[in-house]
C-alpha cells in the first residue's frame, strides 16, 4: 500500500513540463558513486488489512494494563484518560498541523496552548509555562540550563529520591552544559533539609521531587528554603495529578516547577510520547527553552495568539539560543489540557483524595512492613515483601497481578522493596485481589 | 473567540472521577496541603468538546489542505496508523512492564531499528531521542565520547556547519559544549569546498550537514567533503530532516556520514500535532555503537530484551526507550511501502521539480538546478519592483486556501520561499498552488495592496507579533486579564 496520488499520465505530463525523460534523470546531481544500486532490503509492502493483522499480532504479545491488574507506577501512571481527550486528539486540524509558524492558519492550536500554559501555571503556582518539553526527564535538564545562566554557577544538586531516569538524563546533559551534578542521599525515604542546605552552597539549582520517587511526601517547603538560602534556584519535580491536594511549588518558594505530564491525559504507551512541563517565575521568562505562546491583537484590534519571545529560539538566535528545542509535545499537552478541563478544580481534588484513600486502604490490607514508615505518602508506597521483589513480581504475574516496581532496579539494599502504585482506576476489590496474591507469594 | 476560562461557571463540572467514601479519608499534613485550589476550567463535558471543536475549526492541518511547508515534510498521515497506536497492547502497556510482558513492543522497536539501519546504510540505531534536535545533541555527545575514548576530546572543539543549516544545528553545538565553525555556500548551492579546506583541521570534531541541503540541493561535492573530514580524523553528522528525498536512492552511510538522525515525524509520517510529538532516532557507524544511549534493544534468538550493560554509553537522553507511539506509526508507515520507499522519494522529488518548473519563470530562483524534494524561491523581484515581500506572498496564499511555504529560510536567500510539496499530493493540487502563486505575482504588480492586506479570509488578520513580545501576556490572568471577555459565559455561536 502506498499513499501516492499520481497516475502514469500525470507522471508523463510532469516530466515533460520539467524537461527530462525519466525520474532517474532528476537525480543526476547525485554522484554516481553515491547512488544506491540495489533495492532496499525490506519486507514487501503490506495492504492496510495485512498491516492491521501484523500489528495486532505484535500488540497481542504485550501484557498491558487491560490484561493484567497492574500496580505499576514509578513515574508513569495509569490514570483515567477521558474519551473526549481522544476525540479532540483525533481532530485532523490539530493532529496533522505543524508548529504554528503562521498564526493566521493556527489560531486553534495557539489558543489551546495558551490555555495549556495557563492551567500549568495554575497547577504549579507559576507565572509562565512553555508549550511543553519532550518528557519529565528532559525538562529537568532544561531547568538546569536556566539555573546555570541565571546564577552563573555550575553545580546542580539533585536528591537521590528524585526519579532515577530524571537524574540520569540530567547527568547526560550536564557534561555539555559544563555542570557538575551532586546527589543528596535520602534518609528513610525522604530528604533531610539540613543535609540539603549544606550540599546547596554555591549551587545553581536544587532539584527535588514531590511526592518523591518512593511516593513519600518530602518536607518540600523546607527543601525549597534550603535552596533559596543558598542562592540556588529551587526546582520542584511534581506530579500534576497531586496538585489538587498538594501545595503548588510556587506557593512555597520554588523558582521553577517541572514534571511529567503523562498521568494527566496521556496513555502509558510504553514510555511515550508524553509531555513534560516546565513553568517558572516571571523573572526567568527570557531564559525559558522552547515555544511560548503569547496574546496580542490583529490588524483589526481583535484578540490573537502567536509564538512569542522567539528571539530566545534557535531559528533566530542559532548558537546563542536558550535551547535547541523545536519539536515539542504539543498534541500530548493538548490532551493534558482537555483532561484537566474535564476534571476541573473539583475533579483533580477528587482524584488526589481517591488515590490517597485507596493507597492507605492498600497499605492496611496488604499488611506488609512499610519500607519508609515515618512520612506520609501520596499514591505510591514501598513495602517489604520478604524476599526478592523481582521474584515476587514474577510469581504475582503468574496470578494475573502486576504488584509494582522493584526498587532494587535503582537503589542498592532494597532487594525486597516493592513500590506499589494505586490510581483512581483501581478499586477496593482490586486492592483486595492484590492483598490476596501478595499473601500467597510474599516471603 | 472566548478562552475556555471565559466559558467557565463556578461549580459546573465535566468529569466525575470515582470516590470511595466508605474508605478512610486521608488528610495531607497542613504544611503540604493546597491552600488555594487551581483555577482550572469549570465546564460541562459537551461544552468542553464544543470549545475544542471550535478551536480546531480555527486551525489548518494536512487534512484541511495543501501544506507545502519547506523542510517539514507535511505528507499525509494515514489514519490506519492512529487505529494501530490505539491498540490496548500498545497504548496501555506500562513502560516498566517486565520484558517477557513486552515482547511485541520490543520486537517492533527492534524491527524499526533494523529498517532504519538499512535505509541509512549504517550499523546501529538508538530510538531514544524524542525529536530531530535531540538526535542532534545526542550525536554530538557521541562525538565527545568517541574522541574522549581516543584521548582527543580536549583538542577537538569545533563543529563545522554550513550557512544554510537549520538553526537547531548551531544551537545543539552550543548545548553540547562545542563551538561553531561556519562554512560558506558556493554559487551552485554546494558547500564551498575551498572555504571548508581552510577551516577543517586537527581541532575539528565534526561536520553537521543536511543533504540534500535546506536549498533542496544535493551537494555535488559530497565525496570531496568526506575526504576532507575523514582525512583529518573528524566525524560526519547527517541532519536527516531531508531524508524524504533519498530513501532507497542514496544512503547517508554510503555518503560517508557516521551519525544520522531520522525525523520520524517528517519522512515516516508521524503526525506533528501542531508542534509535536516527533521522533529523532539516530543511526551510527559500528565504532560508535558502544557509546549509544542506554538501554539498547537486542535480540537473543526469538526473544527481545533491553541491554543496560553499556559501560561506555553516554547515558540516557530521555525516559525509557523513546516515544514508543511514534515508533508504532512510523513502523506501520514503512511496512506499508516496504522497498517502495524508493518510489515515495522519487515522487517527492518529481512533485517538487514539477512545481519548480511551473514557478521558476515567475519567481526568482537563486540556484538554477534540478531540485530534490523541495526548492527555494526568492520574492526579491517582487519586493524591489512592487514592495511585496515573501511574507506578503505567504499571507496571500492563505486567501487562496493554501498553507504558506516556509519563509525567510534558509537565511542566505533573501525573501526566501521554501516549498516542499511531498509525494502524497496529486498533480491538480500542485497546479492549483502554482496558479495561485502566479496569480499573486500578478496581483503584486497590479494591485499590491490586496497582497499586503492579506489574509482577509482567516479567523484573524495579521497578528501584531512585536506587541506580543514587548508586553508578554503568556497566560490568562482572570480578573486582571487585559482582554477579558465580560459577557456571560455559556454557548456563543462560533463562526
Amino acid at each position: 500500500m502506498s499513499f501516492l496520488s499520481l497516475t502514469d499520465a500525470d507522471r508523463e505530463a510532469m516530466l515533460a513540463e520539467i524537461g527530462v525523460d525519466s525520474v532517474d534523470e532528476l537525480f543526476r546531481d547525485i554522484p554516481a558513486g553515491m547512488r544506491f544500486d540495489r533495492a532496499l532490503d525490506l519486507e514487501p509492502p503490506l495492504t492496510e488489512l495485512e498491516l492491521q493483522r501484523h500489528l495486532e499480532a505484535l500488540a497481542a504479545r504485550n501484557v498491558d494494563t487491560t490484561k493484567e491488574l497492574s500496580f505499576l507506577g514509578a513515574g508513569i501512571y495509569d490514570h483515567y484518560v477521558p474519551a473526549i481527550a481522544d476525540a479532540v486528539l483525533q481532530r485532523g486540524e490539530f493532529l496533522t498541523a505543524y508548529t504554528p509558524y503562521q498564526p493566521e492558519m493556527s489560531q486553534g492550536i495557539l489558543q489551546a496552548i495558551f490555555e495549556y500554559q495557563t492551567v500549568i501555571c495554575e497547577l504549579t503556582g507559576m507565572d509562565v509555562s512553555n508549550a511543553s518539553g519532550y518528557d519529565g526527564t528532559t525538562v529537568a535538564a532544561d531547568a538546569c540550563l536556566i539555573a546555570k545562566h541565571a546564577t552563573g554557577r555550575s553545580k546542580i544538586v539533585v536528591t537521590e529520591a528524585t526519579n532515577p531516569q530524571v537524574r540520569q538524563v540530567v547527568k547526560t546533559y550536564a557534561r555539555g552544559f559544563g555542570l557538575d551534578v551532586v546527589e543528596v542521599p535520602h534518609r528513610a525515604g525522604a530528604t533531610d533539609a539540613d543535609e540539603l542546605a549544606s550540599a546547596s552552597q554555591d549551587a545553581a539549582a536544587v532539584i527535588f521531587q514531590q511526592p518523591n520517587f518512593f511516593g513519600v511526601l518530602e518536607p518540600a517547603p523546607d527543601l525549597a528554603a534550603a535552596a533559596n538560602d543558598a542562592g540556588a534556584l529551587a526546582i520542584a519535580h511534581v506530579d500534576p495529578m497531586s496538585l489538587g491536594v498538594l501545595e503548588a511549588p510556587g506557593a512555597y518558594g520554588c523558582a521553577i516547577a517541572i514534571g511529567e505530564g503523562q498521568g494527566t491525559g496521556n496513555y502509558p504507551a510504553y514510555g511515550g510520547p508524553h509531555y513534560g512541563f516546565l513553568a517558572a517565575r516571571n523573572e526567568f521568562i527570557r531564559r525559558m527553552p522552547g515555544r511560548i505562546i503569547g496574546e496580542t491583537t490583529d490588524l483589526d484590534g481583535d484578540r490573537a495568539y502567536v509564538l512569542t519571545l522567539q528571539t530566545r529560539e534557535q531559528h533566530i538566535r542559532r548558537e546563542k539560543a536558550t535551547s535547541n528545542i523545536t519539536t515539542n509535545q504539543t498534541l500530548l499537552a493538548l490532551q493534558g489540557l482537555v483532561t484537566l478541563s474535564w476534571l476541573g478544580p473539583q475533579g483533580i481534588r477528587d482524584v488526589g483524595e481517591t488515590c490517597m484513600s485507596l493507597a492507605a486502604y492498600a497499605q492496611e490490607r496488604l499488611g506488609l512492613e512499610l519500607v519508609f514508615a515515618d512520612r506520609p505518602t501520596f499514591k505510591e508506597f514501598a513495602v517489604r515483601v520478604g524476599r526478592s521483589a523481582r521474584d515476587v513480581i514474577r510469581d504475582s504475574r503468574e496470578r494475573g497481578v502486576h504488584p509494582g516496581y522493584a526498587l532494587r532496579r535503582d537503589y542498592e539494599g532494597l532487594d525486597d522493596a516493592l513500590l506499589v502504585c494505586v490510581t483512581e482506576k483501581r478499586t477496593p476489590a482490586d486492592v483486595e485481589r492484590l492483598a490476596e496474591v501478595l499473601h500467597e507469594v510474599a516471603g | 473567540m472566548k478562552l475556555i476560562f471565559e466559558r467557565s461557571q463556578p461549580g459546573r463540572r465535566g468529569g466525575e472521577p470515582p470516590r470511595y467514601d466508605n474508605l478512610p479519608r486521608v488528610d495531607v499534613p497542613d504544611e503540604l496541603s493546597r491552600a488555594e485550589p487551581p483555577r482550572l476550567p469549570e465546564l460541562s463535558e459537551p461544552e468542553i468538546l464544543r470549545h475544542f471543536t471550535a478551536l480546531s475549526n480555527r486551525n489548518f492541518g494536512i487534512d484541511t489542505g495543501f501544506y507545502p511547508l519547506g523542510s517539514c515534510t507535511m505528507k499525509y498521515n494515514p489514519r490506519i496508523n492512529e487505529r494501530l497506536v490505539g491498540l490496548p497492547g500498545f497504548a496501555h502497556l506500562h513502560p516498566h512492564q517486565e520484558e517477557d510482558g513486552a515482547q511485541g513492543a520490543l520486537e517492533l522497536m527492534w524491527r524499526l531499528q533494523e529498517i532504519l539501519a538499512e535505509v541509512t546504510g549504517l550499523h546501529a540505531v538508538s530510538l531514544q531521542p524524542a525529536a530531530g534536535s535531540q538526535g542532534e545533541i545526542t550525536g554530538l555527545m557521541l562525538m565527545h565520547a568517541y574522541f574522549a575514548d581516543r584521548g582527543e576530546d580536549e583538542q577537538r572543539r569545533k563543529i563545522v556547519i554550513p550557512d544554510t543549516a537549520h538553526g537547531t544545528n548551531p544551537a545543539s553545538v552550543t548545548m553540547a559544549g562545542y563551538e561553531v565553525t561556519p562554512v560558506k555556500t558556493d554559487p551552485r548551492g554546494n558547500i564551498d569546498v575551498d572555504d571548508l579546506r581552510r577551516k577543517v583541521d586537527g581541532h575539528t570534531a565534526g561536520l553537521m550537514l543536511t543533504n540534500p541541503s535546506t536549498l533542496g540541493l544535493f551537494d555535488e561535492n559530497i565525496e570531496e567533503i568526506e575526504r576532507i573530514f575523514h582525512g583529518s580524523g573528524a566525524l560526519m553528522y547527517y541532519d536527516g530532516a531531508n531524508l524524504n528525498a533519498v530513501c532507497g536512492i542514496s544512503r547517508p552511510g554510503d555518503m560517508g556520514f557516521d551519525i544520522v538522525h531520522i525525523n520520524l515525524h517528517k519522512t515516516f509520517s508521524q503526525p506533528h500535532g501542531g508542534g509535536g510529538p516527533g521522533g529523532g532516532p539516530i543511526a551510527v557507524r559500528d565504532m560508535l555503537e558502544q557509546f549509544l544511549p542506554v538501554p539498547g534493544m537486542v535480540r537473543d534468538g526469538d526473544a527481545f530484551r533491553l541491554d543496560h550493560d553499556r559501560p561506555k554509553s553516554i547515558g540516557k537522553v530521555r525516559g525509557f526507550t523513546g516515544p514508543f507511539g511514534v515508533f508504532v506509526r512510523s513502523y506501520a508507515y514503512i511496512r506499508s511501502y516496504g522497498p517502495r520507499l524508493r518510489e515515495m522519494s522519487e515522487v517527492a522529488v518529481l512533485n517538487a521539480n514539477y512545481l519548480l518548473a511551473r514557478l521558476k519563470d515567475t519567481y526568482d530562483l537563486p540556484f538554477d538546478r534540478l531540485c530534490m524534494h523541495e526548492f527555494v524561491l526568492s520574492a526579491r523581484w517582487l519586493k524591489r519592483e512592487h514592495g511585496v515581500t515573501a511574507s506578503d506572498v505567504a499571507k496571500r496564499l492563505m486567501d487562496y486556501g493554501f498553507h504558506p511555504p516556509t519563509v525567510y529560510f534558509p537565511l542566505i536567500v533573501p525573501e526566501a520561499l521554501m516549498i516542499e510539496p511531498t509525494e502524497t499530493e496529486p498533480k491538480e493540487n500542485l497546479d492549483a498552488f502554482a496558479d495561485a502563486m502566479i496569480a499573486i505575482a500578478r496581483e503584486a504588480a497590479e494591485e499590491p495592496e490586496i497582497v499586503k492586506a492579506a489574509p482577509t479570509s482567516r479567523p484573524i488578520r495579521r497578528a501584531d507579533e512585536v506587541k506580543a513580545a514587548k508586553q508578554p501576556v503568556v497566560r490568562y490572568l482572570f480578573d486582571e486579564h487585559p482582554s477579558r471577555v465580560q459577557e456571560p459565559a455559556g454557548v456563543t455561536p462560533e463562526s
